[in-house]
C-alpha cells in the first residue's frame, strides 16, 4: 500500500485478534491446583526439568479471579464436582480448560458411583490430553495444541459469545 | 506367657459362651464372637491393666452376599484392636443378619470409633446403635444404597462406543 513507509519505525500494523490472542496465549497463567496422579506431571511439567516457563506459563495463581486457564489434572469425584464447577465460573473471561487424563476426559477405569464420567459433563473442555497419566511432554503438546487454538479464535466472536457488544 | 494365649484364656474364662470360633491366619488371630457380647468385652479388654488393649486401630466390614449360610449372617464387622504396651494385635469379628444389620456402638469406650463406625455405616449400611451421629461421612448426600454391598452396582454408566455413541448415557441403577 506504500503506508509503511510513510509511517515512523516504531509503529507496527497489525490486526487486534493477533496482538490479543498472541497475549493471551504467551501469558496463560494456569489455576494451581491438581486433583490425582495427573498432578504429580503437572507438577513436573511446571518444573526445572521441562520448564513450562518457556510458554508463559510459569506462573500458577492460587485464586482463580486471576487465572486464566484450568488444567483439571486427575479424577474429578462427584463431591469435587461442584467446587470444580464454581472455580470455573470464579474464573474470568476469556478462559480455557485441558482435561488432562483420561480420568478428567472420560473417567477413566473408573466407572463407578464415585466418578465423574469425565468432567465435559460440568465445564466445556478446550483440549483434551490422553494418558494415565500423560507424560509432561503431552501435557506440554495439549498446551500448545490450545495455543493454536487461541490462534484461530477472534475478539469479536468471543465478545458475541458472552453476550457483549464487540469493541 | 504369649499374649495370644493371655487374650484367649481371658475370654475363654470371663467370656466362654461368647466366643463362637477362633481363626490364625498367618500369625493373625481372630476371635469370631457373639454381637451382643461384643461391647462388653472391649470394656473389659480396655480396663484390664494386664491386657492393655487401649488402641482401636480399625473398624471395617465384610459381605458375604451368597456365603451366608458357611458365616450365619451376611455381614461381617471386623474389629481391629492394639495392645499398645504388648505390642500386640488382634481381631474381633461379628456376623450380623442380612436384615437391619445393627450392633452396639463402642463410641463409649473409644472416641475414635465414631468416624470408622460411620464409615462402614456408609459403605455397608450397619447401623450402629448407640452412635451419637450416625450419618454419611463419605459419599455424597445425594446417593442412595451402600456402595461397597455385593449388590450395589459394579458400574456406572454404560461404556460409550461407537455402536452407541448417539445414544445418551445411560446410568446403571
Amino acid at each position: 500500500m506504500g503506508l509503511e513507509e510513510k509511517i515512523p519505525d516504531s509503529i507496527i500494523l497489525t490486526s487486534l485478534d493477533k496482538v490479543v490472542n498472541w497475549a493471551h496465549k504467551r501469558s496463560m497463567w494456569p489455576l494451581g491446583f491438581g486433583l490425582a496422579c495427573c498432578a504429580i506431571e503437572m507438577m513436573s511439567t511446571f518444573a526445572s526439568h521441562f520448564d513450562l516457563a518457556r510458554y508463559g506459563m510459569e506462573v500458577m495463581r492460587p485464586s482463580p479471579r486471576q487465572a486464566d486457564l484450568m488444567i483439571v489434572s486427575g479424577r474429578v469425584s462427584m463431591k469435587m464436582a461442584p467446587v470444580i464447577k464454581t472455580l470455573y465460573e470464579q474464573m474470568p473471561n476469556p478462559k480455557w480448560v485441558i482435561a488432562m487424563g483420561a480420568c478428567a476426559s472420560c473417567g477413566g477405569v473408573f466407572n463407578n458411583y464415585a466418578i465423574l464420567q469425565g468432567v465435559d459433563r460440568i465445564i466445556p473442555v478446550d483440549i483434551y490430553v490422553p494418558g494415565c497419566p500423560p507424560r509432561p511432554e503431552q501435557l506440554m503438546d495439549g498446551i500448545l495444541k490450545l495455543q493454536e487454538k487461541i490462534d484461530k479464535e477472534s475478539v469479536k466472536d468471543r465478545h458475541e459469545e458472552w453476550g457483549r457488544k464487540a469493541v | 506367657m504369649p499374649m495370644e494365649e493371655k487374650v484367649r484364656s481371658f475370654l475363654k474364662s470371663s467370656f466362654g459362651d461368647a466366643i463362637i470360633r477362633e481363626d490364625n491366619f498367618r500369625e493373625q488371630q481372630s476371635f469370631y464372637i457373639k454381637p451382643d457380647a461384643l461391647a462388653p468385652i472391649c470394656e473389659e479388654l480396655l480396663h484390664d491393666g494386664e491386657l492393655d488393649v487401649r488402641f482401636l486401630s480399625d473398624i471395617t466390614a465384610l459381605d458375604w452376599l451368597g456365603h451366608e449360610e458357611e458365616n450365619n449372617g451376611r455381614f461381617e464387622v471386623i474389629y481391629n484392636l492394639y495392645s499398645l504396651s504388648h505390642r500386640y494385635r488382634f481381631f474381633l469379628k461379628v456376623h450380623l443378619p442380612a436384615n437391619n444389620p445393627e450392633i452396639a456402638s463402642l463410641t463409649h469406650l473409644w472416641q475414635g470409633a465414631n468416624w470408622l463406625e460411620r464409615e462402614v455405616y456408609d459403605m455397608m449400611g450397619i447401623r450402629f446403635e448407640g452412635h451419637p451421629d450416625l450419618t454419611k461421612i463419605l459419599t455424597p448426600d445425594e446417593l442412595e444404597g451402600y456402595p461397597l454391598r455385593k449388590d450395589f452396582p459394579l458400574t456406572y454408566e454404560v461404556p460409550q462406543f461407537s455402536w452407541n455413541k448417539d445414544q445418551p448415557p445411560e446410568v446403571i441403577k
